[in-house]
């Protein structure tokens, strides 16, 4: 079973692809479909955990599953199954990027790439915002916290306990 | 890094990236704000440009933006055991809070004051992703050029659903391309 829950999350960390919640549809085709070791309802109550508790949504599953199908040793074999391709294939990328960043052809690549990551990151809060947020009290805050972010230096982590007391009172 | 042997970086990423895992919530792009914080703008591990490089090469492997993100810095300043370092640092927090949620699960519904809590939370982590987002884009789009790649891929993105990876590689070819036009331009000119 240890290794069966390594093996399963392994394959995971290795084979998907844009993180978060990009990796949603291949954890839900493995644990829901595949081995049924969770149903689809337990399946939406981990999200919602996943969602009100810190760290990535594959970390917090591949926990959840292994502690629910063997206990602590299950959990730490899952959670290490989706961590360890990450070592791996990211010490080979770093590896090429760092020694090659001198590299005429390397450099103009990622002059075209930045501009792209900017798009990404900034497409990636207005997906996240469409799906989560509505309404003018969310709108109001998500412009304080935008000012907030860009005029002053407060911490993140700083903004976000402010803003979830602020959420008990407002809504 | 100013710490001089290889256990002490190691133990100082591990720390920091401890409290990176432990302060994200949402996972992934929620993470970048807080990184960018620590490393980028705090410790000055790495310029801005490399974090930019950085989430290209995170975002276009598989596997989550947390873990990639910590492994890169943490080989990019200590080596393979820096690596190790962050990786685990950042793994540690999820690990420990959802074992002890799995432990005293029960079928009970969320407390109300939890759920207005994180009502104020999800605008937040939404203003400081694009914060974070607009910041990038003043330090690292200057040329025209760069103006219309990033319009472009923010236009695709949004309105056709294309897949991230797809935009990656696009946007280094466009990169390679116009150095190559560029390039063209210069000995025709001389």
């Amino acid at each position: 079973m240890l290794f069966e829950l390594f093996k399963t999350f392994f394959l995971i960390g290795a084979f998907s692809f844009g993180g978060g919640y990009g990796m949603l549809p291949l954890i839900q085709q493995e644990v829901v479909i595949s081995h049924q070791w969770l149903t689809m309802h337990q399946f939406s109550d981990i999200l919602a955990i996943a969602e009100v508790t810190p760290g990535p949504v594959a970390i917090n599953t591949a926990t959840f599953v292994g502690y629910k199908m063997a206990g602590v040793f299950g959990s730490a074999a899952a959670t290490l199954g989706v961590i360890v391709p990450s070592f791996i294939i990211i010490l080979c990328l770093a590896g090429v990027v760092l020694r090659n960043k001198d590299n005429k052809y390397f450099q103009s690549a990622f002059m075209g790439l930045r501009p792209v990551v900017v798009a990404l990151v900034v497409g990636a809060a207005l997906l996240i915002g469409r799906d989560t947020l509505a309404g003018w009290k969310d709108l109001i805050m998500l412009g304080a916290g935008l000012l907030i972010m860009l005029k002053t230096n407060w911490h993140p982590v700083l903004v976000v306990l402010l803003f979830g007391v602020l959420g008990i009172f407002i809504f | 890094m100013t710490e001089k042997t290889a256990l002490g970086r190691c133990l100082k990423l591990f720390w920091t990236f401890f409290i990176i895992g432990l302060c994200t919530f949402g996972g992934g792009f929620a993470m970048i704000p807080l990184i960018e914080r620590e490393v980028v703008q705090r410790y000055k591990w790495i310029t801005s440009e490399e974090f930019i490089d950085m989430i290209a090469v995170t975002q276009a492997a598989p596997g989550t933006i947390a873990g990639n993100s910590a492994v890169f810095v943490g080989y990019r300043l200590a080596g393979i055991s820096g690596a190790a370092g962050s990786l685990l640092g950042v793994t540690m927090p999820s690990f420990l809070i959802i074992l002890i949620l799995a432990v005293f699960l029960t079928q009970q519904g969320e407390h109300e004051m939890l759920q207005k809590f994180f009502a104020g939370v999800r605008p937040a982590v939404v203003a400081l992703i694009l914060g974070a987002g607009l910041k990038m884009g003043k330090k690292s789009i200057k040329a025209s050029t760069d103006i219309i790649i990033g319009a472009a891929a923010l236009l695709l993105l949004i309105f056709s659903g294309i897949h991230p990876i797809v935009l990656i590689i696009a946007g280094a070819a466009a990169g390679l391309s116009i150095q190559r036009f560029s390039a063209r331009k210069q000995k025709e000119a001389g």
